[in-house]
């Protein structure tokens, strides 16, 4: 049907992305049958998919694939070895073997889905079965058809590279989840219920005459197991911390279990009463519950990962004539080895052959490629980029430059106090010491007046005192805190670290990948008018290569269509590339490359058939919240800048500083560590915002390190709390919300005093009943939770905005 | 009235043979996780044939 009359509407143009990964098709278009795809890489996982009738995959979510633009193929031939194979199977009888492999890739139904059904993709393996939580999958597999290799090797081509980390190999240690808190939940949880059963006839004033006596035998039976298995933790705390010499919270809340346990028992046996198990056991859940409910706020990603999970596991080592692949633990200082491209150097060493280009990024932060020859030494950790090299160990690995700074002594971070957790301790002194003086007051005053009441009086206060504001604020307020960070990308280790932010006063910021966007260099182009047949022909090079600057020259040059015929193009890694069309020789590189004179002028020269065209430049490029970013700290911080670069960025970035602010360049990962000692020095509480190995130490002594990290799964070693890059600008907000929610934790325990003197006033005059009990004590309880959870939860609406991703929230 | 003497003695009986339950679920594992069963059972087995509706 047609419509007359209406005005043409000009096509809009929209962004063509992925029918696997989603991403933009900007750079190169690669088609097949209706769908686009952004590379060859996703295009093959399709490939794949199809053919084994696995199409299901993209049904159950929107472009569940994982991009595989530019990833390198990693080499497994060590998987071969009998050695490694050992270390890595969980089973095998000679005919089954199993494996649980990490696949941090993991990331929405559809992987779950496909990595299920990988029987279907590869014979050999006749089941398999994920754990999204853990992002692993355990695979069983028979040995006759299939090999540990062939997996693994199955696994990186749909995009689920496992990572196979040194760790792995050097320990077989399973951590398997520690299930003794959910076994005492439940066993309390059962009594709790019970117990409250069985004492309802007191609740109901029931003079039950008979009864009474077996019921309250059955309470006794109930209540021993409360005391000694679901109270132990507490118990035992108490009884540890007062050997030492301490008053922790453990103390007050154990005194009031055992007063209530015994005059309960005294009670019953004397058939003076039914005893205030019922309460016992709702204080024992209840502190249960919030043990719980902190250790929920599990996350996903391993905090304890050090430098080992940056090396290769194994690498190729000369034994004789051969080159056999070597687990790393058995390399020894004298062996030759054979490094690949893309391959990270395992070792301090000296090249006996070949020429090296080296990315030193992992170590110092910048992306040059440091070109090293015969002779020369290199470093471990970078990663070498073109040709393969031979080389000497010249100190294991233990040894290396890396390891030096992190076995660095400063180190050992001191367990910093945070000002509630002094607080609550404080409490849990003072309210001892008072609790116990009302008691005496209570029973002195009583047994001047009438003696039967005293003894009930002075048990009664000691029962209804609760500490539990104390032992209840700070799991469940900073606990959900942890959550409602986590919502927002920021990934907090545990609730001390909560109270150190609180405690900030300095924030040391690197530059690199922290204020810059790695992702992102700002090319602009310099020279002679090129024609549309040029930048063709450039557009053909650039997209064949995954160097971030063929990137961005093929971004700068969205407009211009690939050549249709294909172009042979020669990537010469540390110089740039070349390529002969339609008989004209384009060469794209380095000025050292082109043949030009070596000048300050940074760049990637365009060379036509000899001729230099033009220049592209490039710029760091920082993020664009950078302003508000700076602005919103400065007002609550001192801060400071380090950076590993030269100082030529210092114009750019003085602006954002203030005269005060510190702004240290050429600064080595030792020269950062010193700076944050010298400023612990003067008494400074230290923050460091980072991304890298390179401030791995200074991260480590900062009193919080936060590393700020473009893809969740792949960062760095130990730190305090990880932020993801795309909520860079949040950061202020999240540190301000952090620092009001202590308020939360003060105003519970505000209300906690309310409950315990409207306790206290029934228990000094006597009137305190196990009913009375039984009701104050369960409600102040709940109360603190609300407040805790609610408050922190609205605090989160008010400073946060949304409640956040919740995907991306692993609780 | 006696007969709740037994009663009781019965339902503290099943109620432990529910803890029994529940704790050897979590030594066998039940607990190990929590998330994957959910999404698991929403999935389609693949069959050939045609259905119904």
């Amino acid at each position: 049907m047609e419509f007359y009359g209406m005005e043409m509407v000009p096509e809009i143009e929209t962004a063509t992305s992925c029918y696997h990964c989603g991403e933009n098709c900007d750079a190169e278009l690669v088609k097949l049958e209706e769908k686009t795809f952004c590379c060859e890489g996703c295009k093959m996982v399709f490939e794949i998919l199809q053919e084994n009738d696995l199409c299901t995959y993209y049904d159950l979510e929107n472009n569940p694939g994982l991009s595989l633009k530019g990833k390198r193929t990693t080499t497994y031939a060590y998987l071969e070895e009998k050695e490694v194979q050992e270390k890595l199977l969980t089973f095998s009888n000679g005919h089954l073997s199993k494996v649980s492999l990490h696949l941090p890739q993991i990331h929405c139904s559809s992987c779950i889905w496909l990595l299920e059904n990988l029987y279907k993709l590869h014979p050999g393996i006749t089941q398999s079965q994920v754990n999204f939580p853990k992002k692993t999958i355990y695979l069983t597999f028979e040995q006759e058809q299939t090999s540990l290799r062939k997996i693994v090797e199955l696994l990186a081509s749909i995009g689920y590279a496992p990572t196979i980390n040194y760790s792995q190999l050097e320990s077989k240690e399973q951590v398997n989840k520690d299930h003794s808190l959910t076994y005492k939940l439940g066993v309390t949880g059962f009594l709790f219920g019970n117990i409250m059963l069985i004492s309802f006839p007191e609740y109901l004033g029931l003079q039950a005459s008979v009864y009474a006596t077996w019921f309250g035998y059955l309470n006794i039976a109930m209540a021993l197991p409360l005391l000694l298995y679901s109270g132990s933790d507490y118990l035992r705390s108490a009884y540890y911390g007062l050997r030492q010499g301490h008053l922790n919270i453990d103390v007050p809340v154990s005194l009031g279990m055992l007063a209530l346990f015994g005059r309960s028992l005294y009670e019953i046996l004397s058939h003076t009463g039914a005893g205030y198990f019922d309460s016992l056991a709702g204080l024992i859940f209840f502190l249960l519950v919030g043990k719980w409910f902190q250790g929920k706020t599990y996350h996903n990603l391993s905090f304890e990962r050090d430098y080992k999970s940056y090396f290769p596991i194994a690498t190729l080592v000369k034994r004789k004539k051969d080159w056999v692949s070597t687990p790393l633990n058995k390399v020894e200082i004298g062996d030759q080895l054979l490094i690949k491209n893309g391959e990270l150097i395992p070792a301090d060493a000296k090249i006996s052959k070949g020429v090296a280009h080296i990315d030193y990024s992992f170590v110092s932060g910048e992306e040059e490629l440091i070109t090293k020859r015969l002779g020369d030494r290199i470093f471990a950790g970078g990663k070498l980029q073109g040709g393969s090299i031979e080389v000497t160990v010249s100190r294991k690995v233990e040894h290396s430059y890396l390891t030096q700074l992190w076995n660095d002594q400063a180190f050992k971070k001191d367990k910093f106090e945070g000002k509630q957790s002094r607080l609550a301790n404080q409490i849990a002194k003072f309210f001892t010491i008072v609790i116990l003086s009302i008691a005496g007051l209570t029973f002195w005053y009583w047994w001047r007046i009438d003696s039967s009441i005293a003894f009930n009086a002075f048990t009664a206060v000691l029962i209804i005192a609760c500490p539990c504001a104390v032992a209840l604020a700070i799991p469940f307020t900073y606990g959900n805190v942890l959550r409602m960070l986590a919502r927002h990308q920021f990934y907090v280790r545990h609730t001390q670290v909560i109270e150190a932010l609180q405690s900030i006063t300095h924030i040391v910021l690197d530059k690199t990948g922290t204020l810059t966007d790695n992702r992102q260099l700002s090319l602009q182009y310099e020279g002679d008018e090129l024609p549309e047949a040029f930048k063709r022909a450039v557009k053909s090079m650039v997209v064949q290569s995954s160097h971030p600057l063929s990137v961005g020259i093929a971004r700068l040059l969205s407009t211009s269509e690939i050549l249709d015929q294909q172009v042979s193009v020669t990537e010469i890694p540390g110089k740039g590339l070349e390529a002969v069309i339609k008989g004209k020789t384009y060469r794209l590189g380095s000025a050292h490359f082109v043949g030009v004179e070596q000048n300050h002028r940074k760049g990637v020269f365009l060379q036509v058939e000899g001729e230099i065209k033009g220049l592209f430049t490039y710029k760091n490029q920082y993020r664009n919240t950078l302003d508000s970013f700076i602005a919103d700290l400065r007002q609550l911080f001192k801060l400071s800048l380090l950076s590993g670069d030269n100082n030529q960025e210092l114009e750019y970035l003085s602006p954002y500083f203030d005269a005060d602010d510190q702004l240290h360049f050429n600064q080595s990962p030792q020269d950062k560590l010193t700076y944050i000692q010298s400023l612990q020095q003067e008494e400074a509480i230290v923050l460091m915002l980072g991304d890298g190995i390179n401030d791995a130490g200074a991260l480590q002594q900062s009193h919080v390190g936060v590393v700020l990290t473009e893809d969740i799964n792949n960062f760095t070693p130990a730190s305090d709390a990880i932020l993801g890059a795309a909520q860079f600008g949040q950061f202020p907000a999240l540190i301000r919300y952090i620092r009001q929610s202590k308020w939360v934790v003060y105003f519970a325990y505000a209300i906690a005093a309310c409950y315990n003197v409207v306790g206290l006033s029934y228990a000094v005059q006597g009137l305190l009943s196990p009913v009375v009990a039984a009701i104050l004590m369960p409600l102040s309880a709940i109360t603190i939770v609300i407040i805790g959870v609610g408050g922190s939860w609205w605090l989160a609406q008010r400073n946060l905005g949304s409640v956040g991703d919740k995907n991306h929230q692993w609780v | 009235m006696k007969i709740i003497f037994l009663l009781i003695g019965i339902s503290l009986i099943v109620a432990l043979g529910f803890l029994m339950a529940f704790l050897w679920a979590v030594k066998s594992g039940q607990y190990e996780d929590e998330y994957t069963p959910s999404v698991r059972i929403l999935f389609d087995q693949q069959t050939k044939n045609t259905t119904d509706d």
